[in-house]
């Protein structure tokens, strides 16, 4: 009876389950999918560069592709364009840092421990109630005009979508999971580590790029508030010196970075995430 | 030695889940519990493992009281669980992670050969089928070598053949360690062709109804008309379990229960 069973299982085995997905085909399907992403921005591009080359529009207040490059070129011989990213970069990366780890701590304490919880969501939630811009004036006045006060609206803006999302995984890391670590009497600090930690990863890695994703959004607000440097302080350059092409430059600055780092997030996080079986798990980030 | 002494289980809410449970099961020993839907086996096996407390009564394993997961008491559950974030080999592993690295990757080989599973330990849990997985389950819970291994309805999620397939498995690889197994199922060939001792439970609150010693020597013929017997007498008796009307064809099993001394 045995044997039986084991040469049918075997035979089972054998059966191609092993997903080998050919990579060429991979690669170009890949290659098509950035390539229609881009149809429509490089098409009106294109359209809009012809049109103000034709003469139908002076292109004074939508600066054509090719001013737009000139702005960059500009930029770049004196020195601006670094200087600008490199400021509103460090106001990002630190605000960044700063806004995961209080989300990441208190978010873990929230999700792990129910009185934490009741103690310190209420007051939270209600403060994320509140538009983060509401705090500027405030963060002015206690913080001072300079950097310090920039860099807490971003860690502010970063806190929260942290904060929620390591709280919300840990609550909902399968109880069945936990269980088997119980059985394997594991000890909270391994329960962490080799239970709850590689659990609660991917929604961990989503919270962070949405929590940089409105880090972005918030380094101009702090940058809008009086600064000297920065990309922020650039479009207001811009607007007040009537300068559109050296808005467009560092709208697209923002959005060049924006994605970058929130590439570097999925790059980064990408190894650990391998096993992941979810829909769209397989489909490449872009 | 296993000695459940006076197991009882109340729930917060006033059920009674068990009462007065006491079996002890010698080394070595299959001992399957069946019982219908709610009489609270999957409760005892629990309790037995040291996952849940029971409200009266001990768990003894050599003596020793168990009050919480024990290393000489491993449990597969009725779903894998497997963490997916873990290859197949690491899986099996994982109770050996506090061992030298040459003498895991040995252990955690020799097993997953002896499941039949070797091709498989480099994949991701999600590539597997439902019954591959519960074989990499089964052989998580033996590489650890437990004295005792409990079993909570660990093939009812899977089609018939499979089932068979998996308890030829785990037979197999029970033969290898000789561990006590304690098997809840709801599936009477499944304890038939597992167990030395089928127990059957009655529900509220959960006890032990009846014993049925199933002296078939192994590998067992699921055809054979000893087998056939064996099933009639505890499917008869889940029926007086269940206060059933007793039917005909049960009277008349009944009557010739004495004759199965004849095998």
């Amino acid at each position: 009876m045995s044997s039986v069973g084991m040469s049918v299982e075997a035979k089972r085995v054998e059966a191609p389950t092993d997903p080998v997905r050919p990579r060429t085909t991979d690669a170009s399907a890949g290659l098509r999918r950035f390539v229609i992403g881009l149809a429509i921005p490089v098409g009106l591009a294109l359209a809009w560069e012809i049109a103000v080359r034709a003469g139908l529009s002076d292109g004074r207040l939508v600066p054509p592709p090719s001013r737009i490059w000139q702005q960059y070129e500009e930029l770049w011989r004196t020195g601006e364009l670094i200087r600008h990213v490199l400021a509103t970069l460090a106001r990002v990366a630190v605000g960044f840092v700063l806004g995961t780890a209080a989300g990441t701590l208190l978010g873990a304490l929230a999700g792990y421990s129910s009185m934490t919880r009741r103690l310190i969501d209420p007051s939270l939630q209600g403060l994320r109630a509140v538009p983060s811009i509401a705090w500027i004036p405030l963060f002015i006045l206690w913080l001072g005009i300079f950097e310090t006060s920039k860099v807490a609206l971003i860690a502010v803006g970063v806190f929260f979508p942290v904060y929620l999302g390591v709280m919300g995984a840990i609550l909902s890391v399968d109880r069945k999971i936990v269980e088997v670590g119980r059985v394997f009497r594991l000890s909270g600090f391994a329960m962490v580590r080799r239970i709850l930690l590689p659990a609660v990863l991917p929604t961990y890695v989503l919270s962070l790029r949405a929590g940089l994703g409105l880090g972005w959004m918030f380094v101009i607000a702090a940058e809008f508030m009086g600064a000297s440097e920065g990309l922020g302080y650039l479009l207001i350059d811009g607007q007040q010196l009537g300068k559109p092409a050296e808005i467009v430059a560092a709208i697209l600055a923002f959005a060049v970075l924006g994605k970058l780092t929130d590439a570097l997030i999925a790059v980064v996080a990408a190894p650990f995430l391998r096993w992941e079986d979810a829909y769209g798990a397989r489909e490449g980030e872009s | 030695m296993l000695a459940l002494q006076n197991i009882g289980k109340t729930y917060p809410n006033g059920v009674r889940a068990l009462d007065g449970v006491t079996l002890t099961v010698a080394p070595g020993e299959i001992v399957a519990i069946v019982g219908g839907s709610g009489c609270g086996k999957s409760t005892l096996l629990r309790a037995v493992s040291g996952l849940d407390r029971p409200t009266t009564g001990s768990v003894m394993l050599d003596g020793e009281p168990i009050t919480a997961p024990h290393e000489k008491i491993g449990i597969v559950f009725q779903e894998p669980r497997l963490l997916p974030w873990l290859s197949v080999a690491r899986n099996v592993g994982f109770g050996l992670e506090d061992r030298p690295k040459p003498e895991r990757n040995t252990r955690v080989k020799a097993q997953l050969d002896r499941v039949g599973l070797t091709d498989k330990a480099g994949v991701w849990p999600r590539e597997l089928s439902g019954g591959q997985a519960q074989r990499v389950a089964i052989a998580r819970a033996f590489v650890v070598r437990p004295e005792v291994l409990l079993l909570d309805e660990p093939f009812s999620a899977l089609d018939a053949f499979t089932r068979a397939d998996l308890q030829d498995h785990l037979l197999d690889v029970w033969a290898d360690q000789k561990p006590t197994l304690v098997i809840v199922t709801h599936d009477v060939d499944e304890a038939l062709a597992l167990a030395d001792r089928v127990i059957v439970m009655r529900s509220r609150p959960g006890r032990l109804y009846e014993e049925i010693a199933i002296d078939l020597a192994r590998p067992r013929d699921r055809q054979s008309a000893a087998f056939d017997f064996a099933k009639r007498r505890v499917l008869a008796a889940l029926d007086r379990s269940l206060d059933r009307k007793v039917t005909g064809e049960v009277g008349e099993t009944k009557t010739s229960a004495g004759a199965a001394l004849w095998w």
